[in-house]
């Protein structure tokens, strides 16, 4: 271990390639695979989170052009439809929208922004890596082989003993990626605590890092009763005993209490590193310092905190008793005040700001308006007596894409828009960037608004055929969904391709304010060529030092 | 900060600079960051016994005639024989954090041994119970006898399975680990300096010891 260590040392990294940062420390297949380097396990879960999204997003093609006309054409059969389905919820939730922006940004930029020079286990850092990709490809082959058409939320007794489906390989799938979450979170939280650069006050950390110190609270507290619940599930379905069904004395509301109390959690697991990301962003491109600090870190922990209350939410038709129904309404309302208070700053931090509109600032603005309508959607469903006319409707299907898809994804492209120069040391099209931002958001809100209005008037999710008067909605979602996928296949195309013909970046393109810019782009191995002293906060835009580099990026380019 | 090799410092943790990790800046930091790190995993193992624990308390409530029936056949001097074997394990492991912080090998690796001896007599005990329950035709999935068991017997016999089933792997994990330890030890690979993961390894098994606590009454004295 420490023989490994002394492997990369700076020493001997200067004799080498020193303008190519961690990326030209060494350019061996070894060299990647057993990294202990933060930044480039981060590029290892880009790589793989990628390809997984596509898979994802292949299937949501497929979905979408069988619902194009009322009849079944593209699938035999529904339950072919069914694991179609399954794959894409499957895939986008456990395997891109939980991990996407902790263990890629989070990876590369939590240690940096506080400055320190790795996570606190850099080791446990790499086998998240690997446990996460042998989920990954473990799940994939039990869609792949046979399929599962319980859908995602694997209720039961339909999953344990009517599916003849392969539910215990994709459950143990998601069991061993979840081991993945739990060690990435651990890594986080305990790096948040013992490795903060001097000077560096809970009051001075970017809100990103607060984000992903919520985040990982929910993950270390909600993950393991996922676990548990999904090994009682292979339980149930290998030896018949009964615990979740009816038929040997149990009770399948239990599933559905113990599986939410993680999923709804998990909700805040997308959706708060999201925020972290969009906080930064916002801040950058406005100007100006964020507006009401401490009040964005409390309501961060406060949804956190609030998130572990609400999941009796999904159970309103249920059968749950009514008073239970009222108190998890009410408590799923409070979840409103600590996100209005974000999407209120956020608003409050471009007032009078200077606001530039590079993409990443255009992929932000997209966030907040569509979080918006997925939060205030959110409302109409914590209602009980809307909430049981719109239950398993499209509206829910908008709903949550609204929230995850609008949310979360376009903070991810946000990210990764915003972080490129940083990761690679080089800058992407202007141009494109804009009009994949651009298309996007159109393609989406093609995709998803006219759900909304489907699931209002009664169009039930997860059927494969559908009368006739539904299928104008439909079509204009199926062609949303096209453009939608025009928008992603861009950035895959330009992203590459600024590696090769991009500008240099520079230390610091957007002229932010934060630790990581104040490090060469890509960062040495080590992170920084001596530790950072910290004596500010997170977003001084308006000290005069940073006004005249701001000034001198404006005039000459880059510093 | 300069490099960490310029912070050549004894701490109280029992180890040198040679184990301080390349990304810390002393000690005391790496100290800090291993236990906060093996008390945020303990936090997320209660959670993972608490929601299996939790369902069960619901149909322990619900059923509570069948299970107090069914909890009958099981043999509670064996379990009482158990959590003593266990408790005592627990003791040789606290000593044997001791040991190694005082950067007594030869003691260390005696005190391993005796807590990997205790433990694996704990398990031997419990697959006698297993097999004996077999036979009696208790186990879920495998010949259980609803004429003999009726109602909703069945359950209390998929939790106590469940139940200790996870607690006997997280053992065998635990055993596995203080075997490695032991022989790390042994070949001077921490060379006294191995206090802290030693002692990581003991929260953990204090842990394990303690979630047999928990189950031994749940399970066996409920009738009592």
């Amino acid at each position: 271990m420490s023989t490994e260590s002394r492997a990369d040392d700076p020493r001997s990294i200067e004799a080498s390639d020193s303008t190519r940062g961690y990326l030209g420390a060494d350019y061996s297949i070894k060299s990647w695979l057993l990294t202990t380097d933060h930044k480039r396990i981060a590029l290892l879960y880009l790589a793989s989170i990628t390809v997984f999204f596509i898979f994802g997003g292949a299937a949501a093609s497929l979905v979408r052009m069988e619902l194009m006309t009322p009849r079944g054409d593209v699938f035999n059969t529904p339950d072919d439809y069914n694991r179609a389905f399954t794959i894409h919820g499957v895939f986008m939730i456990f395997f891109f929208l939980i991990p996407s922006i902790p263990a890629v940004f989070g990876n590369f930029l939590l240690p940096i922004m506080i400055g320190a020079r790795d996570l606190a286990f850099p080791r446990l850092n790499l086998l998240s890596w690997y446990v996460y990709m042998a989920g990954g490809l473990f799940t994939m082959y039990a869609l792949v082989s046979g399929g599962v058409d319980t859908g995602w939320t694997f209720y039961t007794p339909y999953s344990t003993m009517f599916s003849n489906t392969q539910v215990i390989a994709a459950a143990m799938g998601i069991f061993i990626v979840g081991f993945s979450s739990i060690l990435t979170a651990l890594n986080f939280i305990v790096t948040i605590h013992t490795m903060r650069a001097p000077g560096m006050t809970w009051l001075r950390l970017p809100l990103f890092v607060w984000a992903h110190y919520a985040t990982s609270i929910i993950i270390v507290l909600g993950t393991p009763v996922l676990a548990i619940t999904i090994l009682l599930v292979a339980v149930e379905r290998l030896f018949q005993v009964g615990i979740f069904d009816p038929a040997y004395g149990g009770d399948p509301l239990l599933f559905q209490h113990l599986f939410w109390f993680y999923s709804h959690p998990a909700v805040y697991i997308m959706i708060l590193p999201g925020f972290g990301v969009i906080s930064e962003i916002v801040t950058a491109f406005a100007r100006k310092k964020i507006f009401g600090y401490t009040f964005m870190a409390g309501a961060l922990l406060a949804i956190a905190v609030l998130g572990f209350l609400v999941w009796g939410h999904h159970m309103f038709v249920s059968s749950q008793s009514m008073y239970a129904g009222m108190i998890f309404s009410v408590l799923s309302f409070l979840v409103a005040v600590p996100s209005g208070i974000k999407v209120f700053n956020w608003t409050a931090t471009l007032y009078k700001g200077s606001v530039s509109f590079k993409t990443p600032m255009l992929y932000a603005l997209g966030f907040i308006g569509l979080f918006t309508i997925g939060g205030l959607t959110g409302l109409f469903l914590a209602t009980m007596a809307v909430d049981v006319h719109v239950h398993d409707t499209y509206f829910i299907v908008a709903h949550f894409h609204y929230v995850m898809v609008g949310g979360m994804l376009m903070a991810y492209m946000g990210g990764l828009h915003f972080w490129w120069p940083k990761i690679t040391g080089r800058l992407y099209s202007e141009f494109w960037g804009a009009l994949s931002a651009l298309t996007i958001f159109i393609g989406f809100n093609l995709t998803f608004f006219p759900q909304f209005i489907l699931g209002y008037v009664g169009m039930p999710r997860r059927y494969y055929e559908y009368p006739q008067e539904y299928q104008v909605l439909n079509v204009m979602s199926t062609a949303g969904a096209s453009i939608l996928a025009v928008g992603y296949l861009m950035p895959l195309i330009y992203l590459p391709l600024s590696l090769v013909i991009g500008k240099v970046a520079g230390k610091n393109p957007w002229g932010a304010y934060g630790l990581e810019w104040q490090t060469s782009s890509p960062p040495s191995p080590h992170n920084f060529e001596e530790s950072p002293i910290v004596t500010g906060g997170p977003y001084d835009y308006e000290l005069q030092e940073f006004a005249d580099m701001h000034r001198a990026v404006q005039e000459h380019g880059i510093v | 900060m300069s490099s960490a090799t310029a912070h050549a410092h004894d701490n109280t943790y029992g180890q040198d600079d040679t184990y301080l990790y390349h990304h810390f800046d002393d000690l005391n930091q790496q100290h800090e960051s291993s236990s906060l790190g093996m008390w945020a995993f303990l936090a997320t193992e209660v959670l993972f016994f608490g929601g299996v624990l939790g369902a069960f308390a619901i149909f322990q409530t619900m059923y509570a005639p069948a299970m107090r029936l069914a909890s009958h056949h099981l043999d509670v001097m064996l379990g009482a024989v158990n959590t003593g074997v266990l408790l005592v394990s627990s003791l040789a492991m606290a000593l044997a954090v001791r040991a190694a912080q005082l950067r007594r090998d030869r003691e260390t690796i005696w005190l391993l041994i005796a807590t990997i001896v205790l433990g694996s007599a704990f398990l031997g005990v419990k697959a006698y119970e297993w097999i004996h329950d077999y036979h009696l035709g208790l186990v879920p999935g495998l010949g259980f006898r609803l004429d003999l068991y009726p109602g909703r017997q069945i359950l209390f016999w998929s939790f106590y399975f469940t139940l200790t089933g996870i607690h006997a792997l997280h053992m065998i994990i635990g055993i596995v680990i203080m075997a490695i330890m032991a022989v790390l030890v042994w070949r001077r690979w921490f060379s006294g300096g191995g206090a802290t993961q030693v002692e990581m390894l003991g929260l953990y098994w204090h842990f394990v010891d303690i979630v047999w606590v928990f189950l031994y009454p749940i399970l066996y004295l409920i009738n009592r």
